[in-house]
């Protein structure tokens, strides 16, 4: 089993702000998701309510088509792991790791392993971590959750290259062995582009896109060549930013069609790939606006 | 791994067409699971499975429910076949097209070609 989400006209404010503003979304059960956003851009927000966390303002929010606020059946399936977890910091790792037991699907043999795995010291306490290791501790109980819908809000803060690694590869094992839908919101997106399924970018309180992630792939192409040539192709097309070298000109563009594929390339302009993270970077540019 | 701004499913397809072709992968011979491929390429799973799915369309693979995936008896023709119905537009245009920024008259290519006949064999 693995849950959907449905978030219908959504808002909620702090105070006079508005951290999300009439947001509508609909995540399938089963997939992996990417949530990508800038700072302040609501992520952290969104996710909370998922987790029933937080009460929206208005709307409605529905984890596997019922409502999630006071759905204690639903919550307990439910996780929201955060940047450096919600731990005590006087427990020990190891009673930290055991609090999971509150679940009824928390897997206790799972969760020692990977502590082994993840070399944790079980007996320490939690204040005396390091950063990426209490990140670490965050991800296993996040893992060893087995919820039907686990999300992790930029946990992999502090750990180094291979523990991240290590944590995305354990992350798919499990996604392979048990359905279920995972939510990772990240800034370090071209490491996770390749896990996900679907990818959804928030802006200031609202989504900006919501698209399979080949779609991305296919969306963005970089134009380099002579001005006039990249100019002549660019006509009609969305520029998503220009540089400009001598007599040479480099136009990023959202969507390039076959046809004209073929002109720009006959008139001797390189066509080069926009990773997700440059398109995120593109997208989300301040002096973009209503995209 | 993953860099020429193909995605990343057609890239993968394009592996398992090159294995097919150099014999690597046999046919009538199994192909490894999307789940073992998404693991070892680091992928989602519903990727890996994208580019099955496209060769099993092409006729490049079989399934057989339950067993797995298998390479088609007559994968390699097929495969070579496809290439050379593409050989002249998707091999020979661009480099013609090269050729002919570089000042490289048709009539050098052609010699050179004919002496190369007999060469490679």
């Amino acid at each position: 089993m693995s849950f959907s989400v449905s978030l219908r006209d959504v808002t909620l404010k702090y105070r006079d702000s508005e951290a999300l503003s009439n947001v509508n979304l609909e995540l399938e059960a089963g997939k992996i998701h990417g949530l990508l956003g800038r700072n302040g851009a609501g992520k952290t927000t969104l996710l909370s309510l998922l987790a029933a966390f937080r009460k929206p303002t208005a709307g409605t929010v529905l984890v596997n088509g019922g409502p999630i606020w006071e759905n204690a059946e639903i919550v307990s399936r439910v996780a929201l792991i955060r940047e450096g977890g919600d731990f005590d910091d006087s427990d020990t790792v190891k009673s930290s790791i055991e609090t999971g037991e509150i679940r009824p699907s928390f897997d206790r043999d799972y969760a020692l392993k990977l502590a082994d795995k993840f070399e944790l010291p079980l007996n320490k306490k939690v204040r005396s971590l390091s950063r990426g290791k209490r990140s670490v501790l965050a991800a296993i109980c996040g893992l060893a959750a087995r919820a039907e819908l686990a999300m992790f809000d930029e946990v992999h803060l502090g750990m180094d290259a291979p523990t991240r690694d290590a944590f995305y590869k354990e992350l798919l094992a499990d996604y392979m062995d048990r359905e279920h839908t995972i939510v990772l919101s990240t800034h370090l997106i071209d490491e996770v582009a390749n896990y996900l399924e679907e990818v959804v970018i928030l802006d200031r309180g609202s989504v900006l896109r919501h698209e399979p992630v080949e779609a991305f792939q296919r969306m963005g192409a970089t134009l380099t060549g002579p001005a006039d040539a990249v100019d002549a192709v660019a006509v009609g097309l969305e520029v998503l930013a220009e540089q400009r070298l001598g007599g040479t000109k480099s136009a990023t563009v959202t969507v390039l069609d076959a046809p004209t594929r073929e002109r720009a390339a006959a008139s001797g302009i390189e066509i080069g790939p926009v990773g997700l993270q440059d398109l995120f970077i593109h997208l989300t540019s301040p002096e973009r606006d209503g995209a | 791994m993953f860099d020429d701004g193909a995605p990343i499913y057609r890239q993968i397809a394009d592996q398992i067409k090159a294995e097919i072709m150099n014999g690597s992968l046999e046919p009538g011979g199994k192909v490894m699971s999307t789940n073992q491929y998404a693991a070892f390429y680091k992928i989602n799973p519903a990727t890996a499975q994208k580019a099955f799915r496209d060769l099993v369309e092409e006729g490049v693979l079989y399934k057989q429910r339950g067993v797995g995936m298998f390479v088609a008896e007559d994968a390699r023709e097929k495969l070579a076949g496809d290439f050379r119905a593409r050989f002249f537009d998707d091999v020979l245009q661009p480099l013609i097209r090269e050729a002919r920024q570089a000042g490289i008259s048709l009539t050098d290519i052609i010699d050179y070609l004919k002496t190369q006949e007999g060469v490679l064999k």
